[in-house]
């Protein structure tokens, strides 16, 4: 399974979720794959979609917020997972990409080959978290990880994504920001 | 973020349901609380002066350009070169550096407080941007410490 593919398996689960989606191709992919006011396409700031999300979280317990998150950007924001783990809230899923590269800069390796971020998430006080390499996999722990409440962490392995990279986020960063304002509050 | 100039607000702050959330570090906490505006509300990021590096690329690939306002109330350790070494930088151009990205910054005396605070959160609602509030030794009863 590519990234992309990862990508468009989380997208086809999705109905009024709000999504926080990490900087670089996932963006782009999901962009690609299945565009929504819900989504927050996070162009910048590396390592804080966990952070946004959390936050957006917390406040709107009513709804269901997921983050699309990549192996990279967690390791950037690692503090993000005791707070997820402290805090607990109930309606928060992270959904983590391991393709085990910085794609969008190159394909240049992550340090993180030794570390397996679902355990990490575990011991930081995430409710579940559980591991998916295929396609079934994915689907079946989605659903799974849908039925449970509180923090909960999906990481996903898959392959760098071949081939010419999806376009850019069209929509201006301000306007990303309104739209998405006004999905939260429906 | 914790600090001993702000010390005050924040143990005031943590009195109050939902009024104060410890975060691990300064950028995680832009992050977090522009989620909250995100979600609604008007999030306000307390912090040493010490935090601003950390968060100038949330600041400047976020908050700037996504248009999402917050409160930075930030002590102002090293404060006219008066403090331990690893504040005196940051002390003498934190300010300066805020500015130069386009965030309105703002540093008044104890009897000033109100008339600033009432104009950064102003500039902020209006330019949909961060707004900086800096707080001097003595404004709010901390020390450096």
């Amino acid at each position: 399974m590519t990234a992309r593919e990862a990508v468009a398996v989380v997208a086809s689960r999705l109905s009024d979720e709000l999504v926080v989606c990490t900087t670089g191709y996932t963006c782009r992919d999901l962009q690609v794959v299945r565009d929504r006011p819900g989504n927050f396409y996070m162009i910048g700031s590396m390592g804080l979609a966990a952070s946004l999300g959390l936050g957006l979280a917390i406040h709107r317990p009513q709804r269901r917020v997921v983050v699309l998150d990549g192996d990279g950007s967690v390791l950037m924001g690692l503090g993000n997972l005791p707070m997820a783990g402290a805090w607990g809230p109930e309606n928060f899923l992270h959904v983590v990409l391991d393709n085990g590269v910085y794609a969008s800069t190159g394909g240049q390796p992550t340090p993180g080959g030794q570390v397996s971020l679902e355990q990490a998430a575990r011991v930081f006080g995430y409710a579940a978290a559980v591991k998916a390499a295929t396609r079934e996999e994915l689907l079946a722990r989605w659903d799974e990880l849908e039925k449970k409440k509180g923090p909960r962490f999906l990481l996903v392995k898959c392959s760098p994504t071949p081939g010419a990279p999806s376009p850019r986020v069209r929509l201006s960063p301000d306007k990303i920001t309104k739209r998405f304002r006004q999905a939260v509050k429906k | 973020m914790a600090d001993s100039l702000i010390g005050s607000l924040l143990e005031e702050l943590s009195r109050e349901p939902e009024g104060y959330r410890p975060a691990v570090r300064e950028d995680i906490a832009v992050g977090l609380a522009s989620g909250a505006y995100l979600a609604g509300r008007w999030p306000c990021v307390l912090m040493q002066n010490s935090g601003l590096g950390y968060c100038l690329n949330a600041l400047m690939s976020l908050n700037l350009i996504y248009r999402i306002p917050l409160l930075l109330v930030v002590g102002h350790r090293g404060y006219q070169g008066k403090d331990a070494p690893e504040h005196l930088v940051i002390g003498r151009h934190g300010e300066a550096i805020l500015k130069k990205i386009g965030i309105p910054v703002f540093s008044p005396g104890a009897r000033d407080l109100p008339r600033a605070l009432g104009a950064a959160d102003s500039a902020m609602r209006r330019k949909r941007i961060p707004a900086a509030l800096f707080i001097r030794p003595g404004v709010l009863g901390g020390s450096a410490g």
